[in-house]
């Protein structure tokens, strides 16, 4: 049964200046699942990540080819509107980058901005996304403390709530816990797994365990290529590549 | 002498440089008051100056100086939002800005007798605006704006990229990130250096002397029409401030209690400003809490 794809990418390039970044990049997502991109440092995976919400647009000098598609639609049309874009395809960084304002605020920013103004939708919006980032029990009773007096994992829940809160069709991680401390990334792994099934996510990762816990297929990167992209247990257990197996087995990167 | 003596003697040093700063200020600003509050009352704040006998106040001075006040930052507040913003979040890194950048440094350095002499030849003679309120609030305006534009810059610049990351993986538009992420976070700062700019304002006699003008004719506290002559509000009125006021009094002063007059008026001076730097600073940290809190 094939699945229905959310993402479908084929032979992207991205050139920063002269230094071409990824080299012909083949790579689709399935819909409600999470998909790690794993490889040693600087092989291309936040760029590659960067490029399928168009952040790689506000760098200056990157040039992208290829074909990018959210359920068909060529991203990089000229008639994208890339805010709405973003509004589809929410992205968590490596840093959790709260605003300086009220947890409570901090939810509801795009909801807001995109004009919704009744109190009861905001509300529910807020506790429905918190529960769903697993941090509402733990700030229920102080939604109007500033979410920066919260703990590093809190926040990144707080500011993965944030993303929940406008429902995007794929969230983008970038290194969501390797901030943190292993408890809170736990917590965060633990989250994901339930979101899996409603979200399309995709997560890169340096944690090998991680992909391996959580993840239903792989892809390894190495060098601005991709190696190899199959089911997590496959990569994990009988990769096709040499380079694939050295880098699972920690032989190099 | 072993480090650790060294450390001692130098820690020492620095704490009787600092004790010296802080004692000449406190000697300066006692004195200032000390000299001066005797002479304050309501009485004086409130009456008119007279030139000739005792007994005059410093009331349209005093309503002079914050009239021009708040004409100016009416003024300059929108440019410099708009001249910072434009730096901070817009501007390519190319020449022009850099030239813009170089004229705003040059601009913030000029002594502000120059810039009373350029609003002078520009404003009250060029422009026909005469002694007035308009040529004085457009020379502090040239005064204040090179700063106020930097300190927007430099506030705006001080919230991170993560933040700005943050906004527009939202989804929000360039523009919706300046206005909804960057500037609120920039807020306290930005509001710091206003009121501060102010207090510069309110204190600035050698920009005014030649714009404003030296002179302050009666008002008539009843008519606020704009367009009266002797309404408060006229903009074309001329307009001596109480910091030129001062001045005067001190270069060519002939009542006979000139001495107290400007004692007086420069402890109300002093207070303003004071009373400005100390909001600033309460300001910004209270506006700070609540932005950030919620
Ligand atoms: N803004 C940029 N300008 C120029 N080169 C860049 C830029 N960003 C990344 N690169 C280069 O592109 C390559 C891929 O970088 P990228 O950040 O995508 O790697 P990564 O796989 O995410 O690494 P890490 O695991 O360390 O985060 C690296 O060689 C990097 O130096
Ligand atoms: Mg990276």
């Amino acid at each position: 049964m094939a699945k229905e794809k959310v993402i479908t990418s084929k032979d992207v390039h991205l050139y920063y200046g002269d230094f071409e970044a990824l080299k012909g990049i083949d790579l689709d997502f399935n819909k409600n699942e999470i998909t790690a991109l794993i490889g040693p440092s600087g092989c291309g995976k936040s760029t590659y990540l960067r490029t399928l919400n168009r952040m790689n647009d506000l760098i200056p000098g990157v040039k992208i080819t290829g074909d990018i598609r959210l359920r068909g639609q060529d991203i990089y049309a000229s008639q994208q509107d890339v805010v709405q874009l973003r509004k589809q395809v929410g992205m968590v960084f490596q840093q959790p980058n709260p605003f300086p304002f009220s947890i409570y605020d901090n939810v509801v920013y795009g909801l807001r901005l995109a004009g919704v103004k009744d109190r009861s939708v905001l509300d529910e919006a807020v506790e429905t996304s918190l529960k769903q980032a697993a941090i509402w029990d733990e700030v229920k009773d102080k939604l109007h403390d500033s979410a920066l007096s919260l703990s590093g994992g809190q926040q990144q829940r707080v500011v993965i709530g944030r993303v929940l809160a406008v429902q995007p069709e794929v969230i983008l991680m970038d290194e969501p816990t390797s901030a943190l401390d292993p408890i809170s990334s736990t917590q965060i792994e633990n989250m994901l797994l339930e979101l899996r099934g409603q979200y399309t996510i995709i997560l890169v990762t340096h944690n090998m365990h991680q992909a391996s816990r959580i993840s239903d297929r792989t892809a390894f990167f190495l060098q601005g290529r991709l190696i190899e992209f199959a089911d997590t247990k496959k990569i994990f257990l009988d990769p096709t590549e040499q380079e694939t197996s050295d880098y699972i087995s920690g032989r190099f990167g | 002498m072993s480090a650790k003596s060294i450390d001692k003697l130098m820690t020492g040093m620095l704490y009787l440089i600092a004790g010296v700063i802080v004692l000449l200020l406190a000697g300066l600003l006692g004195y200032i008051l000390v000299q001066g509050l005797p002479h304050v009352s309501w009485h004086f704040l409130t009456s008119p100056a007279k030139s000739f006998e005792a007994g005059g106040g410093i009331g349209i001075q005093l309503f002079n100086s914050f009239y021009l006040l708040v004409l100016s930052m009416l003024i300059s507040v929108p440019l410099a939002l708009g001249a910072g913003i434009y730096l901070a979040e817009y501007a390519k890194k190319n020449w022009v800005t850099d030239v813009v950048r170089t004229a705003i440094e040059i601009l913030s350095s000029l002594p502000s007798v120059v810039v009373g002499l350029f609003g002078f030849l520009v404003f009250v003679l060029q422009f026909k605006f005469g002694f007035s309120i308009l040529s004085g609030a457009l020379a502090l305006t040239m005064f204040n704006l090179p700063l106020l534009t930097r300190n927007v810059e430099d506030s705006l610049r001080q919230v991170g990229f993560t933040q700005r990351e943050a906004g527009l993986a939202l989804g929000l538009s360039r523009w919706e990130t300046v206005v909804h992420v960057v500037i609120p976070e920039a807020l306290p700062g930005i509001l710091t250096g206003m009121i501060l700019g102010a207090g510069r304002v309110f204190g600035e006699a050698a920009a005014l002397i030649y714009t404003a003008g030296q002179s302050a004719p009666a008002l008539n506290f009843g008519d606020w029409n704009p367009l009266h002559i002797a309404s408060p509000l006229n903009p074309f009125r001329p307009a001596e401030t109480l910091a030129v006021h001062i001045w005067k009094i001190n270069s060519e002063g002939i009542q006979p209690d000139a001495a107290a007059v400007s004692a007086g008026a420069s402890a109300v001076l002093i207070i303003a400003v004071l009373a400005f730097n100390l909001l600033a600073r309460w300001g910004g940290n209270r506006l700070y809490k609540r932005m950030t809190a919620g």
